[in-house]
């Protein structure tokens, strides 16, 4: 035992030192960009942390193949923060000893938003692949490349309105879930704006989310064209099929929280058919970039990528105009580099996997949102 | 038309409502203690006609009785290891406490079998239902047999109290346990055995609610069974037929509350009239007011 204590503490002496001469060496300057993330690579959340880890890696790769940005490489490192606030900020300091001068992430909004207290205070730029609650960019530090949640909403109307899909809407939301909650407020305010009706708006709860008769006969009798649905997938494969018993056939529109619907085990599949969801991605879409993107995913990491991947990919690519509009090289120090990020996102124009994407300075991105519907089984970009 | 149908979707509801508090309030009439753990012998019961249907490609009526001797089983174990034990303990807090135990345990023990993502419920009723006035009033066959299926219980479980010699027993046992154990009757045989009745009525709900409403979690049984307890003391805590019409009742009041009031509050409205009932009624509408004698 006493040997054991032994070896332990030689480890960590010596890794100490490590760490103390690669601080010595970060401020040294340096002749390459790094660039780090942070997200969940194990745990809950791996699906999605590995995806932004591996497409910032084919990003970054492709940049340097193509001979870097104003000819200086990208160094790239990812550290797992397990889906736990508290070690997204260790993380976040070994990057930062590691000489992070930008950060993509968190993936999640959790992590994001305890992260951002340490690159406030550090003026360290952070643009979030993924954190889509409303707090992750309270600082003016923090951009983020996902719509947030009441973005959703907005884009949700705004789509349904110049796409005519319909201008009777039934709209089905739990009330006791803010992502839920959030969409609907802001779709119900976008709505009338854009001159769509809304017949029934009714809510569930988490205690009570298996019995929507009355929600759909609402929308049903009160002459709905469109159900909209701001919910998770379990809930809308409940309401799908029981809007099929009760011989009501609605269109139905949901945003990216139904991503998952033809998942849920012993679903009737055909029930999803023709339901439009609006998410940033579509794997199979046939635009070059998006192709590009999906082959060499799947020959690199043989899965096929989804939407925080292609946050992610797209994120990297922002850092990079941004670079280039500002003249930003690797031996500015991390405060300075911050500064001229923050001007340069605001001027630059990214067209994307997930749009053309271009940001304000309050960090929130502006794109056209696409829409997929599901035929098939699959997603299907929907024009 | 729209009127019919939210009734009798309120209805259907109340079935199932009315079942689950059958089981409630006969345990509670002759073992006089709360069974929390009784929603979760309804979850018990959906997850294993899930995995003799859906998993094992069985016929749902093998799901179906598989579904009643285990959950017949679970209750008399239930009973046997964790009730049974406390029964003459001091206070009747105790056999409340582990009431909720056991209901967290179960739920736990779903959830590290099963896990925690939602699984859709094949519904082990393919008839479609019939349709009346020319196509404006659609009633599923799941909304039918679930009523049928509640009234055929309660007029069972009447004759079987009454004109039997175990239901003899256990109206003896309700009204006092230790005068009718000096009467020859086994008091823990019987409690058992309405254990084992309660249980199975569980299996018998749980199955009619996930095919109604298809999707089943660790955690599908807990809001039904408060609200079929509410039912229960609604109708009058120990009475049959009063659990039968707390059912219904709070079905009922429950989609139409959803429909013309607010489908936000329509729980603050089912327990509100609890509240009201209780207010006026103490014992419930079918509740028998108990005189202490001295």
């Amino acid at each position: 035992m006493k040997l054991f204590k032994k070896v332990v503490s030689v480890a960590a002496a010596s890794a100490m030192a490590v760490s103390l001469l690669s601080g010595c060496g970060s401020s040294a300057p340096s002749d390459t960009y790094k660039i780090g993330s942070i997200g969940p690579a194990t745990g809950g959340g791996a699906a999605y942390g590995t995806c932004v880890k591996n497409s910032i890696q084919i990003a970054v790769d492709e940049i340097n193949q193509a001979g870097g940005i104003n000819g200086k490489k990208i160094e790239y490192k990812f550290e797992d923060d397990e889906l736990n606030a508290e070690k997204a900020v260790n993380a976040y300091n070994s990057l930062k000893d590691w000489g992070m001068q930008f950060l993509l992430g968190t993936v999640t909004s959790a992590s994001s938003i305890a992260v951002s207290e340490k690159t406030k205070e550090d003026n360290m730029f952070q643009l979030t692949p993924s954190g889509s609650a409303a707090d992750c960019v309270k600082y003016e530090n923090v951009f983020r490349v996902c719509f947030s949640d009441p973005n959703q909403g907005i884009a949700s109307a705004d789509y349904i309105a110049d796409n005519g899909l319909a201008t009777k809407i039934g709209i089905i939301y739990d009330s006791s879930d803010v992502y839920s909650s959030g969409i609907y407020q802001k779709f119900a305010e976008e709505a009338a704006l854009k001159g769509l009706e809304i017949v029934s708006a009714e809510a569930f709860n988490a205690d009570n989310k298996t019995d929507f008769s009355v929600h759909i006969q609402k929308a049903k009798d009160n002459g709905a064209e469109l159900v909209f649905l701001p919910i998770y997938y379990q809930e809308a494969s409940l309401v799908l099929s029981q809007a099929a018993t009760m011989d009501y056939s609605p269109k139905f529109f949901g945003c990216d929280g139904l991503d998952g619907l033809t998942a849920v085990k012993n679903f009737d599949e055909s029930l999803a058919e023709g339901v439009m969801l609006l998410t940033p991605f579509a794997a199979d879409a046939t635009d070059d970039l998006t192709v590009n993107f999906v082959t060499k995913y799947k020959e690199q990491f043989g899965e096929v990528p989804n939407q925080f991947g292609a946050d992610a990919y797209d994120a990297v690519y922002a850092v990079k105009a941004a670079i280039e509009k500002e003249g930003i090289t690797p031996d500015m120090s991390v405060s300075d580099i911050c500064e001229k990020m923050k001007k340069g996102m605001t001027e630059i124009e990214v067209a994307g996997l997930t749009g053309t994407i271009t940001w304000d300075a309050s960090g929130e991105p502006t794109k056209e949102p696409k829409a997929v519907v599901i035929e098939n089984g699959s997603y299907k970009s929907m024009q | 038309m729209s009127f019919l149908t939210y009734f009798i979707n309120g209805l259907s509801l109340g079935s199932i409502y009315a079942i689950i508090a059958l089981g409630y309030t006969m345990v509670y009439g002759i073992a006089k203690m709360l069974n929390f753990a009784h929603g979760d012998f309804i979850m018990v019961g959906c997850y294993v006609v899930f995995t003799v249907v859906s998993t094992m490609g069985l016929n749902p009526v093998v799901g179906i009785v598989v579904s009643i001797v285990i959950c017949t089983l679970l209750g008399v174990t239930t009973e046997k290891v964790a009730y049974k034990p406390l029964r003459n303990a001091g206070s009747p807090l105790a056999v409340l406490i582990t009431a909720i135990g056991v209901s967290y345990f179960l739920e736990n023990a779903a959830l590290l079998i099963f896990g925690a993502d939602t699984k859709a419920f094949t519904s082990v009723i393919p008839w479609e239902g019939i349709i009346l006035a020319g196509g404006a009033l659609k009633i599923q066959g799941v909304t039918i047999i679930t009523i049928a299926v509640s009234l055929v219980i309660l007029i069972v479980l009447q004759t079987f109290i009454y004109k039997t010699k175990a239901g003899q027993a256990m109206l003896a046992v309700s009204e006092d346990k230790g005068a009718a154990s000096l009467m020859g009757i086994d008091v823990n045989k019987t409690i058992s055995l309405t254990f084992a009745i309660g249980s199975a009525l569980a299996a018998i709900a749980g199955v009619l609610m996930c095919s109604a409403y298809p999707s089943l979690t660790p955690y599908t049984g807990a809001m039904p069974g408060i609200k079929a307890f509410v039912a229960a003391v609604l109708g009058g805590i120990g009475s049959i037929p009063g659990a039968m019409i707390g059912g219904l009742i709070l079905g009922i009041i429950e989609i139409l509350g959803k429909t013309y009031v607010s489908s936000q509050l329509s729980d603050a409205i089912v327990f509100g009239i609890l509240v009201i009932v209780l207010l006026v009624k103490p014992t419930g509408i079918l509740g028998k007011n108990v005189q202490e004698k001295v």
